[in-house]
């Protein structure tokens, strides 16, 4: 369990990349001429974000997040921005449904998460789960149509 | 030991003796378990304590010896069930230095007390234009349920603001408090900023203008003696899971004479005198507000616990508390980049703070990685965090089993969530 560092399980919670994408959030800025927008809140702990799309031919042409929360669910954010950045919007809500998986089940068999697989080790931080997924369902709702997330 | 012939409020114990009571973590058997591989220190007591061994055996020994319903068998272990269940109601008497056991009712907890004086006697009291006043530093369950009564009747909430160090402005009490004002709802103690609230002379102003008050006590029974009738309070509410007995189980203590004229406000078995289809008639209090068959192993366990801090000792717990809280204080104190949340000049064991560049959320969790168990968030106090202009705080609070590694613990672990965090800019 406790690594030769002493901070055993974690570093893989706080990997390099997370630290790096809470510092400087990427796609960090509210949208003026978006097309979905959703608000995400975690009423336990009072992350609140925003959620920008612009989607144009079924694909996420444009996203951006606003907010304020934990470390993992602002480095999740904006993770989950780049991840989704050029994607159909089909693609993305099956991307939200294996990316939830790996927070909380079973990894899906062949899936190449590229950076967001650093997120992984949440898994290990049952009560984390939520930080980590609160971008992506806030996400998932403006595609939906708007309305605000919760994650608790 | 028999405790029944110490007062209530009387000082037990040798006071001075503050850092003794090391002895007593070995009454609590969960404080032996390891959390994450280490050695676990638990510092989440506001939220809920651990249980000693006493507890946990009594309400053990009752279902394998004891169980049965109560007020309703005429056979043997029914009458014992009651006898035991009763004798708790005493005990709780007591504990409170309650003037009648029939001023004991028992709850699920703080808040169901809290709902049961809203819906019960505020709900059918107020009047449109009636002020109810809280505090700014109330937990949301002294909230809530008053915000339900201004919607049912039309009464209007009033809040007695803080100010930066989590102290009562006492200024702006005088000027809420009016004639008005039908209730004063207060907390004894802040669970997000450990702020002591000297709630007997606000009491005393209260009820000058002819108020009713509710003192919330939950932060308070496990760290000072408290005298229902040296307060001079309408209501005092707590929970059993904060004083060392099980969850589920709560006291409400209510004025004779208030009690006797409150309606019901559930209904069922055992609170009721005769039903028939076209009308029912009700029991008197305290059973015309415990309706359905209570947590009686709850309440039998809870006199348990009562029975063990009036043992150990509440002036020695409390003084035990503020000197682990002053050492815990001057030790993040002198951390770079922290703030403590609540500095008020008399506070009971809660360590309220924020640390620079680090999320309360990831602060708890990195100190849960080190078996350091703290809450971290809101503390079900928002309008608090809204005040300081913050998310939410780590809270570390104390209990009487807590000592020096604890706080040495907590501190290590804030050095390297800083150290994770503040080393890699």
């Amino acid at each position: 369990m406790s690594g030769h560092e002493g901070f055993g399980d974690l570093r893989e919670l706080y990997q390099e990349v997370i630290f790096d994408h809470n510092r400087q959030p990427r796609n960090f800025h509210s949208m003026a001429d978006a097309d979905h927008v959703a608000e995400g809140h975690n009423p336990l702990c009072g992350d609140q974000l925003t959620v920008y799309l612009k989607v144009a031919d079924g694909v996420v042409q444009d996203v951006s997040f606003v907010g304020h929360g934990c470390a993992i669910s602002t480095a999740s954010a904006s993770l989950m921005t780049e991840a989704v950045k050029g994607r159909p919007v089909d693609e993305v809500e099956a991307l939200f449904r294996d990316f939830h998986a790996l927070l909380t089940d079973a990894p899906p068999e062949g899936r190449d998460f590229g950076k967001l697989e650093v997120l992984a080790g949440v898994r290990e931080f049952p009560a984390r789960v939520k930080c980590a997924t609160l971008a992506w369902h806030t996400l998932h709702n403006a595609l939906e149509g708007g309305g605000t997330a919760k994650t608790e | 030991m028999n405790m029944n012939e110490v007062p209530a409020g009387a000082v037990r114990g040798d006071g001075g003796d503050a850092a003794d009571l090391s002895a007593h973590a070995a009454d609590f058997p969960i404080l032996s378990r390891p959390v994450r591989g280490k050695r676990l220190a638990y510092l989440d007591n506001a939220a809920t304590t651990q249980k000693p061994e006493v507890v946990i055996e009594a309400e053990r020994r009752f279902y394998r010896e004891s169980n049965a319903n109560i007020h309703r068998g005429v056979h043997w272990l029914s009458q014992h069930a009651t006898d035991l269940y009763e004798g708790a109601r005493e005990r709780v008497r007591s504990f409170l230095n309650a003037a009648r056991v029939e001023e004991i009712v028992f709850t699920r907890g703080t808040t169901e007390s809290i709902n049961l004086v809203a819906q019960s006697w505020a709900r059918n009291t107020l009047q449109p234009g009636d002020e109810i006043l809280i505090t700014a530093m109330e937990h949301h369950s002294n909230i809530v349920p008053w915000q339900f009564v201004c919607e049912q009747t039309g009464a209007v909430l009033k809040v007695v603001p803080i100010n930066d160090a989590g102290e009562l402005v006492l200024e702006a009490f005088d000027e809420l408090l009016g004639p008005r004002t039908r209730l004063l709802a207060i907390t004894e103690v802040s669970n997000a900023l450990g702020t002591v609230n000297a709630v007997a002379p606000l009491i005393r102003r209260a009820r000058a203008v002819g108020a009713r008050v509710l003192v919330d006590g939950a932060q308070a029974v496990a760290h000072m003696p408290v005298d229902v009738r040296a307060l001079g309070c309408d209501f005092y509410a707590f929970s059993g899971h904060k004083l060392y007995g099980p969850t589920g189980i709560g006291v409400l203590y209510a004025r004779h004479e208030l009690l006797q004229a409150m309606p019901p406000w559930q209904g069922g078995g055992s609170m009721i005198e005769t039903v028939s289809f076209e009308r029912s008639t009700f029991a008197p209090a305290p059973q015309r507000f415990e309706a359905g068959t209570p947590h009686i192993a709850g309440a039998v366990a809870l006199a348990t616990a009562i029975d063990y801090v009036l043992e150990v000792g509440l002036e020695r717990i409390g003084a035990h508390e503020h000197a682990l809280l002053e050492k815990a204080t001057a030790a993040v104190q002198a951390l770079p980049g922290v703030r403590i949340i609540g500095t008020a000049a008399h506070k009971a064991g809660v360590l309220s703070l924020v640390v620079d560049g680090i999320h309360p959320h990831d602060l708890g969790t990195i100190l849960d990685a080190d078996g350091v168990a703290i809450r971290a968030g809101h503390h079900c106090a928002m309008p608090v965090m809204t005040r300081y202009g913050i998310p939410g705080t780590a809270r570390a609070s104390f209990a009487l089993y807590n000592n020096d590694e604890d706080v040495d613990a907590l501190v290590r672990a804030i050095r390297k969530a800083q150290d994770m965090f503040g080393g890699r800019r």
